[in-house]
């Protein structure tokens, strides 16, 4: 009797923080949508895509709404950072999980959830004070796509490696002991076993990290130079959609405002669509 | 399953009816609260000027935030502010619908790199470095170096007096860098021999004493300098102000008189602001 009071009790409560949870995200995407909405009335909508650059006003009739080469800025920074990050991210879990010695492994890791833990406005004043400068010396001025996707590499590959860690460490014992009363290689029970064992988890880490590349606004508002336009080379200096928000939302007014709320908008679309991506590759690998 | 719901219920209303009685708790105290938004640059300033009045004064409570200078305006204009603080010049309907009172100068200069050899470019120079026609100091007789050219952001005020200073339209302007306060442009300059950026001068000059390797631009034949701003030759220049609805009364209005008075002179030039003294 009381261990069914108690389990309905639960019941409530996990209703209840799935129910938060979900309002949460309904909540943000609504208001998204209710503050970008003067902007899409007077802007419309083909000029986001159509204007011949950005220059904000507070009145849509002035001003220029082009959203595109920060879309582009955004990707690009974002992918280019994934790309990277990836294999070193996996190479190091395999290292840490199956060649490195106990000690170094726990050693190993250890530094890796520092790296995780650095806050991203250090990686960024490193970026600004170090990585930049050295740029610069080969191809001024230095704040660019290039800066952007290795300060975001850096800050993302911890993340995809303590995952893809801790998925290796999922794996069954049995399958590796199956794989070695196979004569298997260890590098054969890696490509073979191990991996596909993993994926679904490897997956959700580099999902996290790429939302993370993304997301990361300080750190690329100061390396990337922040000039609106499509990149066309790695020195091309570029703003993301999150450095646009952060630098102009203090003082947006009206429209230019609104428009802001409407980079916010392209943002969380980019991230459903990752989102769905995801899920549809994740249901083509998982196991359980 | 309706008793926990229930209990839900009342447990969150009970949060609800916590959180209102906080709050009005805060206003329950007989303090009279004036509220100033606007510009940034204005904004740490007049925030120090606020404490000592009300160290000065009881009753009165003082809440700043930065934000802009066109939303000090707003904000004054819609009632949610009862003081604005603005570091660009009005425009005429601006100018006929509020009152504006001077607290300070702020002067604007041109910053590069300490080891870039070019000492005084021209009015005409500037305005080609920053349209684009000119990309590389080699143009202005110094060692080829191509130029960076740092930007503030959109709805800067600095920006806007920038902008009017050498009548330069927003989009004529090739940025190499786009940035967002002093300080960010300041160390944008520091790291880069081929940089040229504009700054407030009091900032730029503070840092250039501190030993940061940038260099301040003469303008107009006038070298840059806190007190070339103070003796009123240096060209570029701008009044700092705040502005009210009305004409202003009771609290609000001694507390700008108290920001204009030589009371806060020793505040405002902790700042690397201009006194205004006539």
């Amino acid at each position: 009797m009381s261990r069914s009071r108690t389990d309905r009790w639960l019941l409530v409560g996990l209703r209840a923080s799935g129910a938060v949870t979900g309002a949460v995200v309904l909540l943000v995407i609504a208001f998204l949508l209710i503050e970008s909405w003067p902007a899409s009335r007077h802007v419309g909508l083909s000029r986001w895509i159509t204007d011949p650059s950005w220059y904000p006003t507070s009145s849509a009739a002035d001003g220029r709404f082009n959203l595109v080469p920060m879309l582009w800025g955004t990707l690009a920074a974002a992918g280019i950072a994934v790309a990277l990050a990836t294999p070193l991210a996996l190479l190091s879990a395999v290292f840490c999980r199956f060649y490195a010695p106990p000690t170094i492994a726990r050693f190993y890791r250890r530094m890796i959830q520092l790296l995780a833990g650095i806050p991203s406005v250090v990686y960024g004043l490193w970026g600004l004070t170090a990585l930049v400068p050295l740029i610069q010396h080969f191809r001024p001025p230095g704040t660019s796509l290039l800066a952007g996707a290795a300060v975001l590499t850096l800050m993302i590959l911890p993340t995809i490696a303590l995952l893809a860690d801790a998925a290796l460490a999922n794996v069954p014992g049995d399958h590796l002991r199956a794989a070695a009363a196979a004569g298997l290689s260890r590098p054969g029970t890696i490509r073979g076993v191990v991996f596909p064992a993993a994926r679904a988890g490897i997956f959700t880490g580099i999902l996290l990290g790429t939302g993370r590349a993304i997301g990361e606004t300080m750190a690329v508002l100061m390396v990337c130079g922040n000039i609106v336009q499509t990149p066309t080379s790695l020195f091309d200096p570029i703003r993301t959609l999150t450095a646009n928000i952060a630098l102009e939302m203090a003082y947006a007014m009206g429209d230019h405002r609104s428009a802001l709320f409407v980079s916010g908008l392209a943002l969380m679309a980019i991230v459903i669509a990752l989102v769905a991506m995801a899920d549809r590759i994740g249901r083509g690998y998982a196991y359980a | 399953m309706s008793k926990p719901w229930a209990a839900f219920i009342v447990v969150l209303s009970f949060a609800l009816v916590g959180a209102g009685c906080s709050e009005s708790s805060a206003e329950a105290g007989a303090t009279h609260r004036i509220v100033i938004t606007g510009s940034s640059t204005l904004a740490p300033m007049i925030a120090e000027i606020a404490k000592r009045f009300e160290r000065d004064h009881d009753g009165v409570r003082i809440d700043v935030q930065a934000g802009g200078s066109t939303r000090g305006i707003t904000d004054v204009r819609s009632g949610l502010a009862d003081i604005g603080m603005v570091s660009r010049q009005l425009g005429a309907e601006e100018r006929a619908a509020l009152h504006s009172h001077p607290i300070a100068i702020d002067g604007i200069c041109l910053i590069t790199h300490r080891d870039n050899p070019v000492a005084a470019p021209t009015h005409d120079q500037i305005i080609a470095i920053y349209s684009g026609r000119v990309t590389n100091w080699q143009s202005l007789g110094a060692p080829p170096r191509p130029i960076t050219v740092v930007n503030k952001a959109q709805g800067r005020s600095t920006l806007e007096v920038f902008l009017k200073h050498f009548a330069l339209r927003s989009d004529q302007i090739q940025a190499s860098v786009i940035i967002g306060g002093n300080q960010q442009a300041i160390k944008t300059v520091a790291g880069n021999p081929g940089a040229i950026g504009y700054v407030s001068v009091g900032s730029a000059q503070y840092a250039a004493e501190q030993g940061t390797p940038i260099k301040l631009l003469p303008m107009g034949g006038v070298p840059a300098s806190v007190r070339a701003v103070a003796e009123g030759d240096y060209p570029l220049s701008r009044t700092l102000i705040v502005v009210t609805a009305h004409p202003s009364t009771g609290w609000t209005e001694r507390l700008i008189d108290y920001a204009q008075s030589p009371r806060v002179h020793d505040l405002i030039s902790e700042h690397y602001f201009v006194p205004i003294t006539d």
